[in-house]
């Protein structure tokens, strides 16, 4: 069952919170809108659910427009960051609230609550009341209950926003798995760019209001359609450097960039797995810091023509790191690179 | 867990203090009251079952009885308007609400003695169709009924602007439609507000003296409440019937106070 957003806006007083955003999550699909805090994504979602008014724009589900419609009308499951369970009712009651609202029978809908705990991984624990479970299970109650009365999207906002990190990794692969398994259409917010490119099947970049870019996660990763999306995921390098003979020079180091003028001054954007740097006396940088963190190493460097910082990760134990330690010179390579004009720079 | 100690030092000065100040101001007048009682006992006990005392008991239980019912109704309501609705002159509501914390009690039974007293406002409306409100039952109910007003509403707020609106936010997604919303998920949640304010408006409205005796009179079986009662006892010399009335509202006082323990536990 898919879904379409058509030039969805929405302001909060003065401030425009999202600008004409339009996409669409086919049937199936597990989508992640993924941007910084405060850059309007629960705001989107919200819209879909209909707990948010738009100003202007639509909101289409299997070919139905919804945007008129009442949040109770819609059929969205909403998984919200803080649980938001109805803490004076049981684990099963919680489950349970959207069928008896809709007067299903009781037999059924035990049989629901019944189903839902054993997939949740619940089992057990319909009569406990929510102040009882740990914030894993809490989520995973959350979900059972959108999920009960068989919604036709699933909306997540920050699933795992207020859980501890061990439990999240936990759930995050969960919710992958439960997905495929119950044949859902889901969206989720996160500000999380991990959690984005370790479960959606696409994601959607959005910043200041505004839709930067969709894709999968790996062209996301190398395909950034804007300086900020390349900025925004992963661990970059961002470096000032003038395009000569179709290369990106900074500090004397170049990097293949496409479709920029000769002469123009850019942001080169450069990914700490995308530099190369072996030991070399003659080379351009020196070493300042070797850090080892887990099953990388991460070098920090200095390039002295340039006059920037540079840092690059390798793999432990990689043979590039021969040798390297601070103090000592380096040689640099830029494997792949992206590069933008700078903003206000001369040509 | 906090653990308890015995008090030490500047600590035990400080902790006798506080002891023998309670004792001044608590235990030592309801013990005397007790005392009174009990040296007269047989004299208290035909007080208070004489047709007056019960006939007071009986205002005052009854009057109790509808405002907590209307403040529960209005409380409930009233809060949700002030919390979850935003509208123009919603803070100034707001204020308004607690005005009858501020005021005295006389004067507000004096300000319904200028609506519907001799020459009220509403006097010659309401002797059009025959219902007298002044010095009958019906100006005792108004004065408790406003004296009351802020109780429930502002504990029930409270517990509303605690609670926020994603529970109801869930609810309306899972389809639910405003009234189950409101029956089965806000009302519950609003329990503890209610028995706090619910306490608390029992108290006052037992409790309650000088705008009852303003717009009622304590007019003997008539508007007679068990405050007014005391009071008309005090005048006449009738101290068995005063101090056992005193006692009575005294033991209800401290067993509406268990009560609201009992709920904080």
């Amino acid at each position: 069952m898919g879904i379409r957003v058509d030039h969805l806006v929405k302001n909060f007083g003065a401030t425009r919170v999202v600008n004409d955003v339009s996409f669409e999550v086919r049937p199936g699909e597990l989508v992640a809108l993924l941007g910084p805090s405060g850059g309007g994504k629960s705001t989107v979602l919200r819209m879909i659910a209909g707990l948010e008014t738009a100003d202007s724009g639509e909101v289409w589900l299997d070919g139905e427009r919804v945007d008129h419609l009442h949040a109770r009308e819609r059929q969205v499951g909403f998984v919200f960051q803080h649980y938001a369970l109805f803490r004076h009712m049981t684990v099963g009651e919680n489950i349970a609230f959207g069928l008896s609202v809709r007067g299903v029978a009781a037999s059924e809908q035990q049989a629901r609550v019944t189903e839902l705990l054993e997939v949740m991984g619940l089992r057990g624990l319909g009569d406990r009341m929510p102040s009882q479970l740990s914030g894993g299970q809490r989520q995973r109650v959350a979900l059972a209950r959108a999920l009960a009365p068989r919604p036709r999207l699933l909306l997540l906002d920050e699933p795992f926003g207020a859980v501890d990190a061990k439990v999240r990794e936990e759930l995050r692969r969960w919710l992958r798995k439960l997905h495929d398994e119950v044949h859902t259409t889901s969206i989720f917010v996160t500000h999380d760019q991990d959690e984005a490119f370790a479960i959606a099947d696409r994601v959607l970049i959005i910043s200041q209001g505004r839709l930067e870019q969709s894709g999968s996660p790996v062209e996301i990763l190398d395909q950034p359609a804007t300086e900020f999306v390349a900025r925004f995921v992963g661990d970059v390098n961002v470096l000032t450097g003038v395009v000569r003979d179709g290369r990106a020079w900074v500090g004397g180091v170049g990097a293949e960039v496409q479709g920029l003028a000769e002469g123009a001054t850019v942001n080169v954007v450069v990914r700490a797995y995308d530099l190369k740097f072996w030991r070399d006396d003659e080379g351009p940088a020196t070493v300042r810091r070797v850090m080892t963190i887990g099953d990388r190493v991460r070098v920090e460097a200095w390039l002295d023509r340039a006059a920037a910082p540079i840092f690059a990760q390798f793999p432990r134990r990689s043979s590039l790191l021969h040798g390297v330690e601070a103090g000592c010179r380096i040689a640099v390579e830029i494997t792949q690179a992206r590069a933008w004009p700078t903003p206000g720079a001369a040509e | 867990m906090r653990s308890r100690r015995r008090p030490t030092g500047p600590a035990r000065v400080v902790f006798a203090a506080v002891i023998a100040w309670l004792a001044l101001l608590l235990v030592v007048p309801l013990g005397a009251l007790a005392l009174s009682v009990a040296g007269s006992f047989s004299a208290v006990v035909a007080a208070l079952t004489s047709a007056e005392a019960l006939h007071a008991i009986g205002l005052s239980v009854g009057v109790a009885a509808a405002c907590i019912v209307a403040n529960g109704i209005f409380g409930v309501a009233g809060a949700l308007v002030l919390v979850r609705q935003r509208f123009v002159g919603r803070r100034l509501l707001d204020a308004l609400v607690e005005l009858p914390l501020a005021l005295s009690p006389v004067m507000t039974g004096l300000a319904f003695l200028l609506v519907f007293g001799r020459n009220g406002l509403l006097h010659p409306a309401l002797d059009a169709v025959g219902l007298q409100v002044a010095f009958a039952w019906p100006a005792v109910l108004l004065a408790t009924l406003f004296v009351t007003l802020p109780f429930t509403l502002r504990e029930v707020a409270l517990v509303l602007e605690e609670l926020g609106d994603s529970e109801e936010q869930a609810a309306a997604t899972l389809g639910a439609t405003g009234w189950q919303t409101f029956w089965r998920v806000t009302l519950p949640n609003l329990r503890s507000g209610l028995v706090v304010g619910t306490t608390l408006t029992s108290a006052r409205a037992l409790g309650e003296f000088g705008a009852v005796l303003v717009v009622g009179g304590g007019i003997a079986n008539r508007t007679q409440t068990a405050t007014t009662f005391i009071h008309s006892a005090i005048e006449e010399r009738q101290e068995p019937a005063a101090y056992g009335m005193a006692l009575l509202l005294a033991a209800v006082a401290v067993a509406l106070l268990f009560v609201l323990q009992r709920d904080r536990e």
